[in-house]
C-alpha cells in the first residue's frame, strides 16, 4: 500500500500539473510543473512523508532505466542519422563536453567568489 | 510444436503490449548485471547495452519500433513521474542549496545557454540541416521535455528523444574522466555540470559516485529541464533561424 499511494501522489501531482499548463497556456512542461508544486508542498509541510519517499526512490534509482524505449527510436531514425552523421555525432559529443566543462569551471569559480570560504579554501572533498 | 502455432503465437505477442515491455525489463537487467560485472565502469553503461540488444533483437525478429513501443511506452511513461519525484532530493537538499542559491542559478542559466548555443552554432558549422539543429538544441534537457521543446522550435520530437538519450550516455561515460582532469573535487560542483549537461542518466552515474553529488545532479536536471523551457525557444527567436 505504502508504494502505491507514493506513486499515485506522483501521478496526482503530474495530473494537475499538465492541466494546468494547459489551461494557462504557460510554456513549461506538466511535469515540471508538477515538481515544483510538490516541492512546494513539501516546504509547506517540513517533512517528506514516508510512501513519497519510497516511490521516488524507486523511480530514481532506476532512472536509465526510462530512457531505454526512447533510445531504442534510434532504429527508426537509422537514415536520418546516416545522411546527417558527422554534425550530429560531433556535435553531441563536443557540445556534451563544451558543457560539462563549462558549467563545471562556472560552479567551481562563482561558489568561491560567493560563499564563505569553508575550511580548506572551498575546494575540499566533503 | 509445428510451424503454424509458432506463427500464431508471434501474431499473438506482436500485437500486444507484454513482449516490448518484457523485453525491456530482461534486456536492462541483463546490461545492469554486465555493468556490475564490469565494476561499475561507465563504458558499460546499461543504456548503450540494453538499447544494443533491443535493437539486435527487433531487427533480427523483423519487428517494427511502433510495434515494440506499444509494450516499450509503459517504461518510457514513468519519466513523467521520475520527473515530479525530483521535488523529493530537491527539498531533501534544500538547505545547501539555500547556501549555494547565487552559483547554481549563474551556473545553471549560463550552462542551458552553452548547451543549446553550442549545439546550433556547431550543428549549423558542420553543415547540419535546419531540422537537425533544432532537434539537437534541447538535448541536454530530461527526454518530456525536450521532445516538447523540439516540437515548438521546429525539430522532431523523436528524433530528438533518441538524441537526448545519447547526450546522456556521453556525459555518463565522459564526465567522471573530464572533472578529474579539471581536478575537481566538490561534488556539488560535479553534480551540477553532470546534470545540466546530461539529465536523468548523467544523474544515475552521478548517484554511483556519492549520494551528495547524485542530488545536486538530481536538482541540476530539475531546474535545467524548468530553464531549457523558458530558455530554449527564446534563444531560438534571438538567433533568428
Amino acid at each position: 500500500m505504502n508504494f502505491l499511494n507514493g506513486m499515485t501522489l506522483l501521478l496526482v501531482y503530474q495530473l494537475v500539473g499538465e492541466v494546468t499548463v494547459r489551461l494557462l497556456a504557460v510554456p513549461i512542461p506538466g511535469p515540471v510543473l508538477g515538481m515544483v508544486m510538490l516541492f512546494l508542498t513539501l516546504m509547506i509541510r517540513g517533512r517528506t512523508p514516508e510512501p513519497l519517499q519510497n516511490a521516488s526512490s524507486a523511480l530514481l534509482s532506476h532512472l536509465s532505466l526510462l530512457f531505454v524505449p526512447a533510445g531504442v527510436g534510434m532504429m527508426a531514425h537509422f537514415s536520418r542519422i546516416a545522411d546527417e552523421w558527422l554534425p550530429i555525432t560531433l556535435t553531441l559529443l563536443l557540445s556534451t563536453i563544451i558543457t560539462m566543462v563549462a558549467t563545471a569551471g562556472i560552479m567551481q569559480v562563482t561558489t568561491r567568489w560567493f560563499v564563505r570560504p569553508e575550511k580548506g579554501g572551498g575546494q575540499g572533498n566533503e | 510444436m509445428n510451424e503454424p502455432a509458432i506463427r500464431d503465437i508471434w501474431v499473438y505477442l506482436s500485437a500486444s503490449p507484454l513482449l516490448g515491455l518484457t523485453i525491456t525489463l530482461v534486456a536492462y537487467g541483463l546490461a545492469y548485471r554486465l555493468y556490475l560485472k564490469a565494476h561499475s565502469n561507465p563504458l558499460a553503461n546499461p543504456v548503450v547495452t540494453s538499447v544494443a540488444l533491443l535493437i539486435a533483437f527487433l531487427l533480427a525478429t523483423g519487428t517494427e519500433y511502433d510495434e515494440y513501443f506499444e509494450g516499450g511506452q509503459f517504461v518510457h511513461f514513468l519519466l513523467g513521474p521520475a520527473t515530479v519525484a525530483l521535488a523529493v532530493p530537491l527539498y531533501q537538499q534544500f538547505s545547501r542549496l539555500r547556501q549555494l542559491w547565487l552559483p547554481v542559478t549563474i551556473s545553471l542559466v549560463s550552462g542551458v545557454v552553452i548547451a543549446a548555443g553550442s549545439s546550433i552554432a556547431l550543428a549549423w558549422l558542420l553543415g547540419g540541416s535546419r531540422e537537425i539543429q533544432m532537434s539537437l538544441a534541447p538535448k541536454s534537457a530530461t527526454a518530456p521535455v525536450a521532445m516538447g521543446i523540439a516540437e515548438t522550435i521546429g525539430g522532431i520530437p523523436s528524433l530528438t528523444a533518441v538524441l537526448v538519450v545519447a547526450t546522456g550516455i556521453v556525459g555518463a561515460v565522459l564526465g567522471t574522466k573530464l572533472f578529474e582532469w579539471m581536478r575537481i573535487t566538490d561534488d556539488s560542483v560535479k553534480g551540477i555540470a553532470m546534470g545540466v549537461a546530461s539529465h536523468g542518466i548523467g544523474t544515475a552515474r552521478a548517484f554511483q559516485v556519492s549520494s551528495q553529488m547524485g542530488a545536486f545532479s538530481g536538482l541540476a536536471m530539475a531546474l535545467s529541464a524548468f530553464a531549457t523551457a523558458l530558455i530554449v525557444p527564446w534563444l531560438v527567436d534571438l538567433i533568428g533561424i
